[in-house]
C-alpha cells in the first residue's frame, strides 16, 4: 500500500469523534502552527509543498494564498468549497462524513495562515447528514478549545460556520458559491475582480476545495518539503480518486500521484480490473466535465509512454489525445456502455445545471442535449454530428465561468474519439436503439 | 491636479486615447459605431450590467505595452478594462466574427420570430444585432421554450418568450426604483423574469424597464398594437415634473401622442429615466412643451428601411445566396413559350371555358 496522508486513520473506529481523532495525532498541526509558527511561515510551507487545488482546476494552492490582498481594516475570509456535485466525484463527501475533524483542523490552520477570523464550509444541500456531522465535530472542537475566542491561549480567534447550499452544481464555481453564501442567486461573477481581491462581502477571500484544505495539517506537521517529495514532478502529494463504473472494486482510493493508470485500473490493490468477461472501452478520468478517452489513449499517451495518474501525464497531448485529472472522478466504462447515451446523459446534466446567465451556455447546453436526445432515440442524421462539434466549439471559452467548457468538452471529445459510434447511431437507428445493443469499437482493450 | 494620464488603445487598427479604467467597449464607442462591438446586455447607466450576452466578445492580440502577450480567450469587451498599448481586434478578426455569429444563433434559438406582431420591431436591438452579425438561416430544429404572457402591473406586459435574459430590467429595478419585486427565477434556459408569486410591479419608475429592454419582452400596454414604430414621429418635449427630469420623446401618429419614452442616446441607452406619470398619463400635446423633432442617430434596420434597399453588407452574400438557389429554367414549360401560341391552344381554351363556367355559377 502506498503512503496515506488523508485516509491513514480512516478505518479506526470512532474516528469521527474528537477523542479518537486526537488520540491518532489530531490537532497537533493546530498546536504547532498557532504556537510556533507565524502565519506567513504556514503560507510558505504550503507554497513549498506544491500542493495543487483538488477541486478540478489544479491551481497551486500556495500561489492562490499568496494572491490574497491584505488591505488594512478589511476582514479576510476563507471559504471551503464542499459543494462537490461533479458527476462521478464523491471524495469530499466521503472525507467529510468519515473524518470531519481533519477538515476542521485544516480549516483552523489555513484560516490562521490567511488571517481569517470567520471561515465558512459550504456544503451542498443534499448532504444534510454530513452537515450535521460537521456541526457536531465543530461543537466538539469548540468545547476542547480549538475553536472560538483565544484558541489555545494564543489570542487567535476563529469562528467556523457550516453553510448548506441549495444543491446547485453551479454553486461549486467559486464566485457563484460566494454569491450563494451571501444569500443571493448563485450566478457566477464576472472576473476580474478575482475573489482574492473582492470576494465574500467585497472582502479578500480564498476559496479552497475540501481535500486541498485537508492536506494542510500534514504539511504543517511534516513540512512542505516532505510533501513535495511525494508524488511526481509538479504533481505533489496524494490524491483521492473516486472510482466508479464497471470495475471490480469501485470506491474512494488515496493514491500517490504518479501511479500508472494501468496499475490503478488492473491491480488488486486498487480497482481490481474490469468486471469479468468484459473489456475496457473508455475512461472519464476526472469527473464528467473532462474529455472522455478511449482505452488505448488512457493507458498510453499518443507517444507510447505509460500514462500516469498525475496532472501532467493525464493532460499530455492536450485535448486531442489527452484529458485532465480534474476532481478525480474516475469513471470506467466497459464495452456494454454506449458512449452516445453517456454523452447525452452528461449533456442533460449540464443543461439542467446551467445558471442561464450567459447566452452561449444557456442556449447551447439545451441545444446539445436535444440533438443528442434525438440521436440516442434514432432520429439523428449525419449533419447532427458536425452540428454538435460546432456548437460545442462555440460554447467553449466564450462563457463567464467554466461550466460552458465543462459542457462542451465531453461532447467534443466523445465525437472526436468515438465518431464511428455516433455514425452507427445515425446510420443504423433500428439496430442502435434496440435494447442491449452493443457497439464494439476498434480499440477495446482486455 | 493634473488630468489623469491617458492610455492608448488600438481597436481594429484605429487608435484612441482614453482615461485609465475605461472598458474596451467604451473606448471603441469613442472611435465610432463602425468599430464599437454590439451590446445586448451592457447598459452604461446601470452599474454592474454586462458580461452576460457575450455579443461584445473581442480578441485582445496585445495585452498592454508592458505585457504584450495576447489574451488566450476572447474577452467580453464591456467588462474588460483597457490597458495602455492594448491592441484589440473586433470586426477584423474571423474568430470574433465566428463567435458573434454563434451568439446570434444562440440568442435566436429561443426567441420567437414574431417581429411582425411585436411592438418592439423597428427599435429592437436583437433585430439589428442579428441583421448585422448573424446568418440568414438557422440550424435549430428542436422545440422552443414557451411561456404564457403575463401582466406585471397594469401598464406593463411581459412576453417571456422574447426575453434574452440580459438582466437589464433587474438592474433597473434595483438601481432606479426603491424596491425590486421582480427578478430572474429558475435556472438555465427555463429561467424567467417574474415577480414573486405574481405580484404586480407597483412603482413610480417601473415603466423604465420597458425602455431598457433590448427586445420586446417588456412592452407598454398603453401603446400595444397602436402603431408600428416607423410610422410614428418622435419629438423632443419636456414638462415640469416633480418626480423626474421630465425630458422625454413624444411619439406622434398624426396629431395624437401614442407613446412617451425617455430620450435615448446613440447607443440606445436612456439618458434620463422618467417617471410613470410622464410615461403613461400625460398623452396630450397640451401637457408638454415641444422642443422640436428628435434627431434619430441610431436607426434600426427596419425603420431605416434597410431591408428594402439592397444594402446587404456582406460582400458576395447576394450572389452566394442566388447561386445556392439557382435552378436551370425548363424551357419546355408552357409559360415560356410564346403567349399567343398558348392562348390559341385547345388546352388553354378548354381551361378558360371551365373557369368561366365556374365563376358564372357563383
Amino acid at each position: 500500500m502506498g503512503l496515506k496522508i488523508l485516509t491513514e486513520h480512516i478505518d479506526k473506529p470512532g474516528i469521527e469523534t474528537f477523542e479518537v481523532y486526537r488520540k491518532h495525532g489530531g490537532y497537533t498541526a493546530v498546536e504547532k502552527a498557532l504556537k510556533k509558527m507565524a502565519p506567513d511561515e504556514v503560507v510558505e510551507e504550503v507554497k513549498k509543498s506544491g500542493v495543487r487545488g483538488r477541486g478540478g482546476a489544479g491551481f497551486p494552492m500556495g500561489m492562490k494564498w499568496s494572491f490574497l490582498a491584505k488591505p488594512e481594516g478589511v476582514p479576510r475570509y476563507l471559504v471551503c468549497n464542499g459543494d462537490e456535485s461533479e458527476p462521478g466525484t464523491f471524495k469530499d463527501h466521503f472525507l467529510m462524513k468519515t473524518i470531519p475533524h481533519l477538515l476542521i483542523e485544516g480549516m483552523i490552520v489555513s484560516s490562521y495562515a490567511l488571517g481569517a477570523h470567520k471561515s465558512f464550509i459550504y456544503v451542498r444541500g443534499e448532504l444534510m447528514y454530513v452537515i450535521r456531522i460537521l456541526e457536531k465535530a465543530i461543537a466538539e472542537a469548540k468545547a476542547a478549545g480549538f475553536l472560538g475566542k483565544n484558541i489555545l491561549g494564543t489570542g487567535y480567534d476563529l469562528e467556523l460556520v457550516v453553510q448548506p447550499g441549495g444543491g446547485a452544481y453551479i454553486c461549486g464555481e467559486e464566485t457563484a458559491l460566494l454569491e450563494s453564501l451571501e444569500g443571493k442567486r448563485g450566478n457566477p461573477r464576472n472576473k476580474p475582480p478575482f475573489p482574492a481581491v473582492k470576494g465574500l462581502y467585497e472582502s479578500p477571500t480564498v476559496v479552497n476545495n475540501v481535500e486541498s484544505i485537508a492536506n494542510t495539517p500534514w504539511i504543517v506537521n511534516n513540512g512542505g518539503d516532505a510533501y513535495a517529495a511525494i508524488g511526481i514532478g509538479r504533481s505533489t502529494g496524494t490524491k483521492l480518486i473516486s472510482a466508479s463504473g464497471n470495475v471490480k472494486n469501485p470506491g474512494v482510493y488515496e493514491i500517490v500521484l504518479g501511479v500508472p493508470v494501468e496499475e490503478f485500473i488492473y491491480s488488486d490493490e486498487y480497482l481490481g480490473g474490469i468486471r469479468d468477461g468484459h473489456y475496457l472501452k473508455a475512461v472519464v478520468a476526472g469527473g464528467s466535465s473532462v474529455p472522455i478517452l478511449p482505452a488505448h489513449l488512457i493507458l498510453k499517451t499518443a507517444n507510447g509512454e505509460n500514462r500516469l495518474m498525475s496532472y501532467e501525464s493525464l493532460s499530455d497531448g492536450g485535448f486531442a489525445t489527452g484529458t485532465m485529472l480534474g476532481s478525480g472522478g474516475f469513471i470506467v466504462m466497459d464495452e456494454t456502455v454506449s458512449v452516445v447515451r453517456n454523452t447525452w446523459n452528461f449533456s442533460r446534466f449540464y443543461h439542467h445545471e446551467s445558471c442561464g446567465q450567459c447566452s452561449p451556455c444557456r442556449e447551447g447546453t439545451g441545444w446539445m442535449e436535444k440533438v443528442l436526445e434525438r440521436i440516442v432515440h434514432g432520429h439523428g442524421n449525419e449533419r447532427d454530428i458536425d452540428l454538435l462539434v460546432d456548437v460545442a466549439k462555440r460554447i467553449e471559452g466564450n462563457t463567464i465561468c467554466p461550466l460552458g467548457d465543462a459542457a462542451a468538452w465531453p461532447v467534443g471529445s466523445a465525437i472526436r474519439h468515438f465518431r464511428d459510434e455516433f455514425e452507427w447511431y445515425v446510420r443504423h437507428p433500428e439496430e442502435a436503439t434496440k435494447k442491449g445493443a452493443v457497439y464494439m469499437p476498434q480499440n477495446v482493450l482486455v | 491636479m493634473d488630468a489623469p494620464q491617458l492610455i492608448k488603445v488600438t481597436i481594429d487598427g484605429r487608435e484612441v486615447h482614453v482615461p485609465p479604467g475605461t472598458t474596451i467597449l467604451e473606448a471603441a464607442r469613442q472611435i465610432g459605431p463602425e468599430v464599437a462591438p454590439p451590446a445586448m446586455c451592457y447598459y452604461k447607466p446601470l452599474k454592474g450590467s454586462g458580461g452576460k450576452c457575450r455579443a461584445c466578445l473581442v480578441k485582445v492580440t496585445q495585452g498592454s505595452e508592458k505585457d504584450p502577450r495576447p489574451m488566450p480567450k476572447l474577452v467580453a469587451s464591456c467588462i474588460t478594462g483597457a490597458q495602455d498599448g492594448m491592441v484589440v481586434e473586433n470586426y477584423t478578426n474571423p474568430e470574433v466574427v465566428n463567435a458573434r455569429n454563434g451568439v446570434v444563433e444562440f440568442l435566436l434559438i429561443n426567441h420567437p420570430l414574431d417581429c411582425p406582431v411585436c411592438d418592439q420591431a423597428g427599435e429592437c436591438h436583437l433585430q439589428d444585432f442579428a441583421y448585422e452579425n448573424g446568418l440568414a438561416t438557422t440550424r435549430y430544429e428542436e422545440e422552443r421554450r414557451t411561456f404564457d404572457r403575463e401582466d406585471i402591473g397594469d401598464k406593463i406586459q411581459l412576453h417571456m418568450n422574447r426575453c434574452i435574459l440580459c438582466y437589464r430590467c433587474v438592474y433597473t429595478a434595483n438601481q432606479i426604483t426603491d424596491r425590486r419585486v421582480h427578478g430572474v427565477m429558475y435556472r438555465g434556459d427555463h429561467s424567467e423574469i417574474s415577480t414573486y408569486i405574481h405580484q404586480a410591479i407597483d412603482n413610480d419608475f417601473s415603466g423604465n424597464v420597458i425602455d431598457v429592454c433590448p427586445v420586446g419582452a417588456l412592452t407598454d400596454k398603453t401603446y400595444r398594437f397602436k402603431s408600428r414604430v416607423w410610422f410614428s414621429k418622435p419629438v423632443d418635449a419636456h414638462r415640469d415634473c416633480d418626480k423626474c427630469c421630465g425630458k422625454v420623446n413624444l411619439w406622434y401618429k398624426g396629431d395624437e401622442v401614442i407613446r412617451v419614452t425617455a430620450r435615448k442616446n446613440q447607443w440606445g441607452e436612456v439618458e434620463d429615466f422618467i417617471c410613470n406619470t410622464c410615461r403613461f398619463d400625460k398623452k396630450q400635446t397640451a401637457d408638454w412643451v415641444i422642443e422640436g423633432p428628435t434627431k434619430v442617430s441610431r436607426a434600426s434596420v427596419i425603420s431605416a428601411n434597410k431591408y428594402g434597399k439592397n444594402v446587404i453588407k456582406k460582400t458576395g452574400f447576394g450572389l452566394e445566396y442566388a447561386a445556392h438557389h439557382y435552378k436551370p429554367i425548363d424551357d419546355t414549360r408552357p409559360y415560356d413559350k410564346n403567349l399567343k401560341e398558348i392562348k390559341q391552344s385547345e388546352d388553354y381554351k378548354a381551361l378558360m371555358e371551365k373557369n368561366e363556367a365556374f365563376f358564372s355559377k357563383k
